[in-house]
């Protein structure tokens, strides 16, 4: 088998335009040899990645490799390396895209995660360090390759992937969708394309969004579609820590990324693997110049052992780290609550917000009002007078406003049209660096 | 100086705007609430003004001070408007569910009756007197519904000493029970259903009872319900014939022997007369209103007059009328609902004793606003028209928007996503859109899901019939089902335009259900059509991007397209339509005008105006050498690869794929069926404050199961899959861990 070749050695690389845009792309081949990655397939690979980085172009990679080609042996294995090399110097400077299409095992997983986003096909492709078989021999553990690593595992339970789609013909279109929205590399601002939706509309229907009752849910979803462009929003990880919205859209034409908490969802709270999306979500977008718009709704962290055992502290410090870093534009509409020290991370003026922005219906406080009672007149026995005292005084975005942590009490209607003014403004933003080799978040 | 001035006012509005939002928790005090609302949107308040405003006041005098308003919903705000324009102070109530709602934006004053359900708050009547005696209203309008019909209500606001705007207590109660409102009509010299209940001797028995009634008769067993075992006969032999199969029926199925014989009205039309009545004996009744399409007894489309009366009968049906409302001694506005066969004979239905949901029409047409009679008549002033002074002109017609799902019939509940009405469909106000709710409103599970009674006018039938197709065609509605694809294909149907409709209609027209419009050749092509033309402006759109700061570049915008589009039919097939597209100018987006080519049809120029991704996509196709032909097509939403838009009111999936893509399809896999989750799990650490199912249920994916509260937040959990509730591991209190499984659902049915 060692001496058998094939043209082209399963895989296809090059170049070519998505709406008359420059991208790279590489197509792993599975009918030659299942899509193995020999030496000279790695060196295809190399290639076109060192011209990307070169004129500073994205890198897709249609990944469809069963892993190492066996019979090559060390070859194999340095070529892999090879890639991830190129895959951490690219890292920040071109985007680069996984679209899972087939069975992807071994060390054919690793090069994915190093990317900026991979994307998964439902029912065909899976993503395994170790397939059935081997986990079967080792650990005993009956499993299939969909529930081993199929795209329904990867985009709920370990969010390796960032979406999934139904088929080929749909993934493909949905790359080519969601390439519009990057720049081309971080030497280039985030892109504008024409839109017809006015940049002053005003949506009176946002006043009365927020729930009468401040206990109940509504979807954080909604006001993300009626504050953007057309209603387009490309969400990441749909699936994944549903209880913070992450996704790009566009604003007056130009793309803005979107952080938002999600009431629906666990009240919105954030919790390890919520903190973990966002913050890797967040460094993506200030890697490339793609401004955050922050929409906070947010009882605070989530207690409890189970996450306190596992780290919260580290992985919560991820996302209050990310934002800090953050250098460009950072607008942030404080929807209802914003409490304790989740209100810090989630893009507060205190870590160089640009723009912070709360609705009436804003709740700005350490903590809600029940709790705050219960520690403040731990001795008292009739609190509700106190409750509703605290409510008066804290549970709104006045202090905020005269302490000038908020720049303004917003109409809600009115939203779009600020930020939008405000991208105009914040377009020429520079906020210089330091010099640091790199910096050492938090992992 | 003056700035700075400014500025400070600008802080000082603001500030009041900001603490009535903070109010918001105290519900009773809606005053705070709503007027900060209404100066900071006053732009969409005007939209509510529509031709109530138009009609003229009869004179400009005195009525009353202050009204209340019993009611809520679209004939809450119908009533305000008129009672602004007689410059009358109204009063809103409202139940928790809608202390936001429009009518309590409109009205000058909003009282709480109490918690949403209506018993505790719409029908509560102690509530409603609180609230009267509390803003010192002088009159209270009932709308419909509710407590208009409840004569224990207008007794007690008698002895209240505040005046009903309505007939009086007695004529009410009489008129309201249906067994003593057919005597009463009966001795008032009304027709009635002629028939016989009781045993039929023989059959000579038989012919003499039919020739009585008339022709043509029902026959049935008495103890039979519905139309079971129902002979109709037309002469004395048919009558023989029927009797004695009902007879042997009547015995051998029940055992009874008694046989009903009542007049058969074939085709039966509804058609009701309005009335309008003083204290002082004056009474006049206007021209019909024709309510046939109904399904389930209850109205669809209602018109204004009915093609099938002629003068005379007409006359007879008002005079009818008058001589019921005489007899009574009823006043203020009511109607008299009657049967019409195909002879136009006609039978007394029934009398309501209350504004109609379908009156608009009839001010169309006769340029009244029943509303101010109604004060007028409270206010015991003297009618000011005679029956000659009742004129009519044009026609108008009223399709009732319900948000509820055509196929079903069930109804649907949720946030208004997106909601524009066809009012400035021409400017000549011949739409008319009476609702009571905007965008963002919420459709809620208390009360009637009605979203609004859209009316257009025209000077004939057919205008008002084409008219009423654009207005539903532009009429767009997201965040619930909505019955416009059923509202969309009476109108539209052949029949319907014929005039010959029944109250059968919806039954004879689709006698398995309706599932939506069915698209045929010439309207496939239409769809396929502006479908290509959607995907050709947003594919120019993508390539649209802006170069430096300056301007958009429209460089190497492709021109032309080979296109496939796949549209879901609602005959279960998917229909494959291939569409050459080439955009014929240069200009960018707009105008541009492009030539679509479908096998076995003439190439067509298309345009559309078109703001990309907006909702409303109105379409122009122009074959050569053949006039224009204008559609109105809605963009509901982006698919993967294509997009939803709705068409003759009904919506279609569309796939649009290129010629590569269109190659590739053929491979791509058939999807497994999906393996839904099971279980309905705890997503956090809380307490389970309520379980909306039981072990049995079955539940449809979406419906709430449970609601979980931690934090303080209450979380919702919904089925996601339709299923048979197996297990339910909780009860309303108990406290559950993150993950914990609360409800477990039966495997699947294996098909």
């Amino acid at each position: 088998m060692d001496k058998n070749k094939i043209i082209g050695d399963g895989v296809v690389t090059g170049h070519g335009t998505i709406n008359g845009r420059r991208v790279f792309t590489f197509s792993q081949d599975f009918t030659a040899f299942g899509g193995s990655l020999s030496k000279m397939h790695a060196q295809k690979i190399c290639k076109i990645m060192d011209k990307a980085m070169l004129v500073g172009a994205p890198v897709i990679g249609l990944n469809d490799s069963g892993g190492a080609r066996i019979q090559e042996g060390v070859d194999s294995l340095a070529g892999y390396a090879d890639i991830f090399q190129r895959n951490v110097l690219s890292s920040g400077v071109v985007p680069q895209l996984s679209l899972i299409m087939g069975p992807c095992a071994g060390g054919a997983v690793y090069s994915p995660a190093l990317t900026d986003f991979t994307f998964m096909v439902r029912d065909t492709s899976y993503l395994f360090v170790t397939g059935p078989e081997v986990v079967k021999a080792v650990c005993n553990e009956d499993v299939t390759q969909e529930e081993l690593g199929g795209a329904n595992t990867h985009t709920v339970i370990s969010g390796v992937a960032h979406a999934a789609f139904e088929n080929d013909i749909e993934a493909i279109q949905r790359i080519r969708d969601f390439m519009d929205f990057l720049p081309l590399s971080n030497r280039e601002q985030a892109p504008t394309r024409y839109s017809d939706d006015p940049i002053d509309r005003e949506d009176p229907s946002l006043n009365h969004i927020i729930p009468v009752d401040s206990t109940k849910a509504y979807d954080m979803r909604e006001i993300i579609t009626r504050l953007i462009d057309d209603g387009h929003f490309f969400e990441i990880m749909p699936d994944y820590a549903k209880n913070i919205v992450v996704g790009f859209a566009r604003m007056g034409g130009k793309t803005v990324s979107i952080v938002g908490n999600q009431p629906l969802v666990s009240s919105g709270v954030l919790d390890i693997n919520s903190s973990v999306k966002a913050a890797r979500f967040v460094r993506f977008c200030d890697a490339f110049n793609i401004p955050i718009i922050t929409l906070v709704d947010v009882p605070g962290f989530l207690p409890g052992t189970a996450q306190e055992h596992n780290g919260i502290i580290r992985h919560g410090a991820k996302l209050l780290y990310a934002y800090a870093e953050a250098t460009v534009p950072k607008i942030t509409i404080i929807t209802r609550k914003a409490y304790g020290g989740a209100y810090d991370v989630m893009s507060s003026k205190h870590l160089r917000g640009d723009m912070n922005y709360s609705w009436p219906t804003g709740e700005i406080a350490v903590m809600g009002a029940k709790g705050a009672v219960e520690i403040i007149f731990r001795h008292v026995e009739d609190r509700t007078q106190s409750e509703h005292e605290y409510i008066d005084k804290f549970a709104n975005p006045i202090p905020a406003a005269q302490r000038g942590y908020i720049d303004d009490i917003i109409l809600p209607a009115a939203t779009r049209k600020r930020i939008i003014e405000d991208l105009f403004v914040l377009s020429h933003k520079q906020l210089p660096l330091i010099y640091k080799k790199h910096d050492n978040c938090p992992l | 100086m003056n700035s700075q001035l400014n500025a400070l006012k600008c802080i000082g509005s603001r500030l009041l705007y900001y603490k009535s939002f903070l109010n918001r928790k105290s519900a009773t005090s809606c005053l705070t609430l709503c007027v900060p609302f209404r100066k900071s949107q006053s732009s969409f308040v005007s939209s509510y003004s529509g031709i109530i405003s138009n009609i003229p006041l009869v004179k400009n005098d005195k009525t009353f001070d202050k009204i209340l308003i019993a009611n809520r919903g679209e004939i809450a705000v119908r009533v305000i408007k008129t009672a602004k324009k007689m410059g009358i102070k109204t009063v809103a109530i409202y139940s928790d569910a809608d202390a936001r709602s429009s009518h309590v934006i409109l009205a000058d004053e909003a009282v709480r009756v109490g918690p949403p359900p209506s018993d505790q708050s719409y029908l509560s009547i102690p509530a409603i007197l609180n609230a009267i005696k509390e803003t010192g209203a002088q009159a209270v309008h009932p709308g419909y519904g509710f407590l208009s019909e409840n004569s224990h209500f207008v007794k007690s606001l008698d002895e209240a000493g505040v005046v009903f705007i309505g007939p009086g207590e007695k004529a009410m109660a009489d008129l309201g029970d249906k067994i003593r409102s057919k005597i009463i009509a009966k001795n008032s010299g009304v027709n009635t259903i002629p028939g016989f209940d009781g045993v039929v001797k023989n059959t000579d028995h038989a012919l003499e009872i039919s020739r009585s009634i008339g022709y043509p008769v029902m026959l049935k067993a008495s103890a039979g319900g519905g139309g079971k075992g129902m002979r109709i006969a037309w002469n004395d032999q048919k009558v023989i014939e029927g009797f004695k199969l009902a007879s042997q029926e009547s015995k051998s199925s029940f055992g009874d022997d008694r046989l009903l014989i009542e007049k058969y009205i074939d085709n039966p039309r509804h058609i009701e007369i309005q009335i309008l009545a003083d204290n002082f004996g004056n009474a006049v009744y206007l021209p019909e209103r024709e309510c046939s399409i109904q399904r389930r007894n209850q109205k669809v489309i209602e018109e204004a007059p009915s093609v099938h009366l002629d003068t005379s009968t007409r006359k007879a049906m008002g005079e009818q009328a008058i001589s019921l409302v005489k007899h009574v001694g009823y006043v203020s506005a009511g109607t008299v609902e009657f049967l019409v066969d195909s002879k136009r004979n006609f039978y007394f239905l029934e009398m309501n004793t209350r504004l109609q949901v379908e009156h608009p029409i009839t001010e169309y047409i006769t340029g009244l606003d029943l509303v101010e009679q109604m004060i007028r008549v409270a206010a015991n002033q003297k009618l000011f028209m005679k029956q000659e002074d009742i004129k009519y002109k044009g026609w108008a017609i009223e399709s009732r928007v319900y948000a509820e799902d055509p196929e079903k019939y069930l109804p649907s509940i949720g946030r208004l996503s997106k909601y524009i009405e066809p009012v400035s469909l021409t400017d000549k106000h011949e739409v008319r859109c009476d609702s009571g709710i905007v965008e963002g409103s919420e459709i809620s599970i208390y009360y009637d899901p009605l979203i609004c009674k859209l009316s257009t006018y025209g000077e004939t039938r057919d205008e008002a019939i084409q008219t009423m197709g654009r207005a539903l065609d532009s009429y767009v509605i997201k965040g619930v089902t909505h019955n416009i694809p059923l509202l969309r294909e009476v109108i539209g149907s052949s029949r319907f335009k014929s005039g010959n409709i029944s109250t059968k209609f919806l039954a004879e027209e689709y006698p398995e259900g309706f599932k939506g419009h069915i698209l045929k050749n010439d309207s496939l092509f239409e769809l396929a059509s502006i479908a290509a033309l959607v995907h050709a402006k947003r594919d120019v759109r993508n390539w649209c991007w802006k170069d430096g700061n300056e301007s958009f570049s429209n460089r190497n915008v492709p021109n032309n397209w080979n296109l496939w589009v796949k549209i879901h039919n609602n005959n279960s097939k998917i229909e494959t339509v291939n569409v050459h597209v080439e955009r014929r100018s240069t200009t960018l987006q707009h105008k541009d005008e492009y030539q679509v080519i479908v096998e076995s049809h003439p190439p067509t120029i298309v345009n559309a105006q078109w703001p990309l991704e907006s909702p409303l996509i109105n379409a122009q196709l122009l074959v050569p050498n053949q006039s224009k032909r204008s559609v109105t097509v809605q963009y509901l939403d982006p698919l993967p690869v294509g997009f939803r838009l709705q068409y003759m009111g009904t919506k279609f999936d569309i796939t649009v794929h290129n010629k590569r893509q269109h190659e590739l399809s053929q491979f791509m896999i058939e999807k497994p069926k999906k393996d839904l989750s099971k279980v309905i799990i705890s997503p956090m650490p809380g307490s389970v404050i309520s379980v909306a199912v039981n072990v049995g249920d079955i539940v449809n994916e979406g419906v709430e199961v449970a609601v979980v509260e931690a934090m303080k937040m209450q979380n919702i959990l919904r089925a996601s899959r339709v299923g048979k509730v197996k297990k339910i591991n909780v009860k309303p209190g108990s406290s559950v861990a993150a993950e914990e499984v609360l409800i477990e659902f039966e495997d699947e049915e294996q098909k």
